[in-house]
């Protein structure tokens, strides 16, 4: 198996962007996701065209770009639900979609996937007995209690799911995704919907569990502002990617302030060389 | 790389297998306590059928003979109607709502969900055949020959079968629109050639041939057969062997539906 460390083919730049919390570096073993010449075609369209990447294991790696770019295609990809994958992906060791991996990845998809007419606690207790039938009752019961708490919907916890909020429901597949600890979270735009205070919180949260449980997390997002709060950044546009580095050099390598201006840098940056390509043709 | 749970243990990855029990059991009882939040839907899926059998009682008030032939065939078509209708709402939700995508992106096998689902609405169709048999036979005077468990028996079976397709027909369902079209498309040609209406060998050869290869023509027959006779006859047992292996087949295909990628 072909490992890729990441350190040395990178611009130096270790320190993640927020000094708050910095993910136990994972030095052993694979990265959590490795992906090379990656191809996803549904349809007559090409979502992803060729991909490599790799996403490093206790970080939270933030994928960003615009709607319609394929951030949830990939994240399909990576989960294993989407067909039509070519190329090479291999997930925390294993070819993605492999039967093992299915308890070790919590995978929170754009729209809440509850069930609505079950309260919260109903859902979650169904979710964690198809995860670990085989845990004993009081363990699964503690582990409900700690994800409600992570949400902070211990309040609500029998409320029926078709009653919440918006974004109360959202924070409910999140507690779902959380159950059992997985070492990888895949999160499609987890705090869309949000408002400032839940998001400050939720992003606490994540780095609170890169942090003490040495999970990697993969948060996808539209909002710019939130790319700084992630280790690292793949900027992805039309289904590639334009970059892959921490928030810091980013800014640094095009000059800009923000990871917002950056983006529009590199975007700006393609657009010129396929143009140019196309006026050599 | 080992994982440290807050609670202070690694959860080993229980690898997914054909059927687990307590996973079928837990989607059971899930799709259970998912009715229960919904009261009304629980009443009209009881009440309904015995409603119906009352009102056919007293349309045929004349002819207590004509009641008793087509009571007892509908106690086998009532709950293949109803739990096709539920069952493919039910599953049209859980793939339009992403819960599915979720399930089985988790250690959940096909025929864990499949099993699930049969199981809950079977124990909704074992409710709802028992108080329509008690009724059609106690209260409305529905003179049956044989054994009323054989009734239950093939209305039960019935109910399976409705689940079976309403599991298979939802893959093909984009919209709940779309499921409830598939009833008149697939349940009513059945009821047309059931026999329901004339003996199936009065009907054009052609239609005969089709109405032979399709399961309620046996749901029907089988209801006929305890209805006619005071033991288990031969034929009675070929129909219900057939409803039950067109139920277990139709199942079948249903969990071939589900792809765990999807486009």
């Amino acid at each position: 198996m072909m490992n890729i460390n990441r350190g040395a083919d990178e611009t130096p730049d270790p320190e993640p962007a927020s000094g708050a919390a910095s993910g136990p570096e994972q030095a052993s073993g694979t990265p959590a996701v490795r992906a090379d010449a990656l191809t996803v075609v549904r349809g007559p369209r090409t979502v992803l065209r060729g991909l490599d990447f790799t996403v490093p294991r206790g970080q939270i790696t933030g994928l960003l770009g615009p709607s319609g770019c394929g951030k949830s295609t990939l994240m399909r990809s990576i989960v294993g639900t989407q067909a039509k994958v070519t190329g090479t992906l291999e997930v925390l060791g294993r070819p993605a979609g492999h039967p093992t991996l299915r308890t070790r990845i919590g995978y929170v998809t754009q729209a809440p996937s509850v069930y609505d007419d079950l309260t919260i606690r109903q859902n979650l207790d169904y979710f964690t007995a198809i995860l670990a039938p085989g845990r004993p009752t009081a363990e699964r019961h503690q582990d409900v209690t700690r994800v409600l708490d992570d949400v902070d919907l211990t309040s609500h916890a029998d409320s029926l799911a078709g009653n919440l909020s918006g974004g109360q429901r959202s924070r409910v597949s999140l507690a779902v995704a959380l159950l059992g600890s997985p070492e990888l979270l895949v999160l499609d735009e987890p705090t869309v919907g949000l408002d400032p205070v839940l998001r400050r919180d939720l992003w606490n949260l994540f780095h609170d569990i890169a942090a003490t449980r040495g999970a990697t997390l993969l948060i996808s997002s539209h909002v710019m502002d939130e790319a700084e709060r992630c280790h690292r950044l793949l900027l992805m546009r039309e289904g590639e990617i334009l970059a892959d580095d921490t928030p810091d050099a980013l800014r640094t390598n095009t000059g800009s302030d923000t990871v917002e201006a950056a983006f529009l840098h590199l975007v700006d940056q393609a657009t010129a060389a396929a143009r140019e390509k196309e006026t050599t043709r | 790389m080992s994982t440290t749970t807050l609670s202070g243990t690694t959860i080993t990855p229980a690898p997914t297998s054909a059927l687990n029990l307590s996973r079928t059991t837990a989607t059971a009882a899930r799709v259970l306590r998912q009715l229960r939040h919904d009261p009304r839907t629980i009443a009209l899926l009881i009440l309904v059928p015995c409603l119906l059998l009352v009102l056919l009682r007293y349309v045929f008030d004349g002819s207590p003979q004509t009641f008793d032939n087509i009571g007892a065939s509908l106690l086998g078509i009532f709950p293949l109607i109803t739990m096709f209708l539920v069952t493919s709402i039910a599953t049209l939700r859980e793939r339009t709502s992403g819960t599915l995508e979720r399930l089985l992106a988790m250690p959940l096998g096909k025929g864990d969900l499949i099993a699930g689902y049969a199981l809950a609405f079977g124990a909704l169709a074992i409710i709802q055949s028992a108080l329509a048999t008690g009724l059609a036979l106690w209260a409305l005077g529905l003179d049956v020959t044989g054994s009323p468990w054989l009734l239950l028996l093939v209305a039960l079976l019935d109910a399976l079968l409705g689940t079976a397709l309403g599991l298979f027909v939802s893959a093909f369902a984009a919209s709940e629109f779309q499921a409830v079209q598939f009833m008149p498309a697939v349940i009513f040609p059945q009821i047309l050639l059931c026999g329901l209406f004339t003996p199936r060998d009065n009907m054009h050869p052609a239609l005969e041939a089709i109405s032979n290869v399709l399961p309620m023509s046996y749901a029907v027959d089988g209801m006929n057969e305890v209805l006619k006779h005071t033991d288990m006859t031969a034929t009675f047992v070929r129909d219900v062997l057939i409803v039950a292996g067109s139920a277990l087949l139709v199942l079948c295909l249903g969990a071939a539906t589900l792809r765990r990628r999807t486009a």
